[in-house]
């Protein structure tokens, strides 16, 4: 078999790829690099440093390591991830996947479009209807709770945001664990029920082991579109006093409101090595199930 | 024992696929359910089982009511078209799997798996993945599951029919000798007839969620109570032509035949297996005239299909005696073999 199955040649099919290649360069790897060479300096937002940065070594890779503020903020984000994404949306996207796998007609058909509204919706319009639910007064959460003049968004944020990180991204689990249920085969769930097994055995032995890759696959997903989420700032600002200040918004309020940038790009890059060890992580766990399956199918035939 | 009384199901959007099921099977029988597809075997299989809840009618194991009861409390194994064998689990854990779930000790339940894979030669394969066996090696992995928990009864789905044609033989002369061994009732769901005459103590033989006959092999294959049984019974399909009886005889297609008890006028449809019909190169009065129009040779003997003024007759000749295409044939039907119907019911 050739490699070349379009029959191009290398010189047109480089041709082809060139465009690409370009964007990639200009849009993803020049930024990187900027990224990299600005963490390097004390390039400020305004005044002297702005005009004329200078290379201060890694000088802000080991003030960001040293700085409590970054510690909290790392801590914050990965209870934001673990609630929100690991135990809020998968976990109840599993759940309502496995509600109505078997359901047809109105209500699965009411569940999936409030679900998918709440995931289509744009952020800002989606923030401001939050707001409007856990406002201090005149919030539709105290009025229905009877709690007038509670702040939900001063003493809970960290609550406040991961609810609502879980209410928003919920759809995306749901939809792949819906679709990933149906490969199922009806026969393994019901000689498991014949056995006698409880819902939580089936899950357990027929269930997940089917899904291992789907549940990978999602929790990669969503674990890091949820750890370089933006969107909590539009709810909390990453208040009060720091108290729901995940990374994106703590690089936010350094490099623009505190007008850090140099600092601001070097906890960038720390982020963006964080997702990559996570990236390296689950793409490991998938591939070692990849590979015991198939020494498994590569034994002598029967 | 399973008894079902007054058994119906009704799936939502109104498909009646049971309508009015009694049926009492015999410890340690070996029951058949046959039909054509769609005629509610598998729903009748399933709502023994516990997957479906009847819409009306009780079942009853061993003289206990488990018509409310769970698929796990009713003690019934079930062996899947699909087989169903978990595939990341080895052959060991799948067949210790219920037993598993029993909550038997690891120790213990991997000494059964491995004595009764034994018995189903699969001793070898223990530490096998499904994804390594045959096909005929996954349908005894999936009996062996099913043996290990030691049912009250055993419920099969079409468990043969994935095999192809030789393996299929064979595994139904092993599954017959293992349901004798272990005497554990079973039911066991085909559409194909050889395999039902061939492995069942009793038949049931449905239609459109109703049972049209229950009997032995015997009685079905001699005695089909309705048309619908007579034609869907045999390895070649029956004759049946309609005659009346005028004058004290019975005239079908052409032949003359004695009416018997039959009154004059009566209409009747006439059943006649190719098995028990003789081929006559010579006019018969009691023979049906036609051309000999295609010839079908099965190995020891020969189907020969006769083409008369409206319809076709099929008649089975030894090896050897076939007549020529074109040639002018009486197909004569033997003494006490053939079946008068009337109003859809055996009358003779
Ligand atoms: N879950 C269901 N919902 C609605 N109708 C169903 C359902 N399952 C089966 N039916 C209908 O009930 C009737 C009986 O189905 P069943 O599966 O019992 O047939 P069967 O005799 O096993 O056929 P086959 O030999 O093709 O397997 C069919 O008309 C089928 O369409
Ligand atoms: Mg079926």
């Amino acid at each position: 078999m050739t490699t070349d199955a379009a029959g191009l040649g290398k010189a047109r099919a480089s041709a082809f790829v060139l465009p690409a290649l370009a964007l990639i360069a200009v849009f993803l790897i020049f930024p990187a690099l900027w990224t990299i060479y600005l963490g390097l300096t004390d390039y400020r937002l305004t005044g002297l440093a702005a005009a004329q940065p200078r290379l201060v070594g890694v000088d802000n890779y080991t003030g960001a390591l040293a700085d409590t503020r970054f510690h909290t903020s790392l801590w914050l984000t990965v209870l934001f991830v673990g609630g929100s994404a690991i135990a809020g949306q998968a976990v109840l996207g599993f759940t309502i996947a496995w509600i109505l796998r078997s359901r047809r007609g109105p209500v699965r058909r009411l569940v999936e479009g409030v679900v998918l509204l709440s995931w289509i919706l744009p952020s800002s319009v989606v923030a401001f209807l939050w707001i409007a639910l856990l406002d201090r007064s005149g919030g539709t959460l105290n009025a229905l709770l009877g709690t007038p003049g509670f702040a939900w968004l001063l003493d809970y944020p960290m609550l406040s945001i991961i609810v609502f990180n879980t209410w928003r991204g919920t759809a995306f689990s749901m939809m792949l664990y819906s679709a990933a249920l149906e490969n199922v085969p009806p026969s393994h769930l019901e000689t498991a029920r014949l056995a006698g097994a409880s819902v939580p055995q089936q899950l357990r032995d027929v269930v997940f082991p089917l899904l291992r890759r789907h549940i990978l696959t999602n929790l990669l997903l969503i674990s890091l579109w949820t750890f370089n989420d933006f969107t909590p700032f539009l709810l909390t600002a990453g208040g009060p006093e720091g108290r729901s200040e995940i990374l994106p918004v703590y690089v936010y309020n350094v490099a623009l409101r505190g007008g850090s940038l140099g600092a601001g790009a070097a906890i960038s890059f720390l982020i963006l090595l964080i997702n990559l060890i996570m990236a390296l992580a689950y793409l490991r766990l998938l591939r070692g199930r990849r590979r015991s399956q198939e020494a498994a199918a590569g034994g002598p035939p029967a | 024992m399973i008894s079902l009384r007054d058994l119906t199901k009704t799936f939502p959007g109104g498909v009646r696929a049971l309508d009015g099921i009694d049926l009492t099977i015999g410890d340690g029988e070996f029951f058949a359910l046959l039909g054509p597809s769609g005629c509610g075997k598998t729903t009748l299989l399933r709502t023994i089982a516990g997957l479906e809840t009847p819409t009306t009618g009780t079942i009853a194991i061993n003289t206990t009511d488990v018509t409310t009861r769970q698929p796990g409390e009713r003690d019934v194994a079930m062996v899947f078209q699909d087989y169903a064998i978990f595939p990341h689990m080895s052959v060991a854990d799948n067949i210790a799997y219920p037993l598993r779930i029993k909550k038997i000790a690891k120790a213990e339940r991997l000494a059964k798996a491995r004595e009764v894979a034994t018995r189903l030669s699969l001793g070898d394969l223990l530490e096998r993945r499904p994804s390594q066996l045959s096909g005929g090696q996954q349908q005894r992995v999936a009996l062996a599951r099913a043996i290990a928990c030691h049912p009250t009864a055993f419920l099969f789905d079409e468990p043969l029919s994935n095999l192809d044609a030789r393996l299929r033989l064979e595994a139904r002369t092993f599954l017959k000798r293992l349901q004798r061994e272990l005497a554990v009732t079973t039911v066991f769901v085909t559409h194909d007839q050889a395999e039902a005459l061939a492995l069942a103590d009793r038949i049931a033989v449905m239609d459109h969620g109703r049972m049209i006959q229950v009997g032995t092999p015997a009685e079905i294959f001699q005695r089909p109570a309705t048309p619908f049984v007579a034609s869907f019974i045999g390895s070649t399909p029956m004759n049946l032509l309609p005659g009346k009886v005028t004058g004290g005889a019975l005239h079908v297609a052409g032949a003359v035949l004695p009416a018997g008890a039959l009154p004059d006028g009566s209409e009747i449809l006439y059943g006649m297996r190719p098995e028990y019909a003789d081929l006559a190169l010579d006019e018969r009065e009691d023979g049906f005239p036609g051309t000999v129009a295609v010839l079908e040779n099965l190995g020891t003997a020969t189907l020969v299909t006769l083409e008369a003024r409206d319809r076709l007759i099929q008649v089975l000749v030894p090896e050897g005696d076939e007549p020529p295409i074109g040639s002018r044939a009486w197909a004569v039907p033997r003494q006490r073999r053939a079946l008068l119907y009337a109003d859809d019911t055996l009358v003779g």
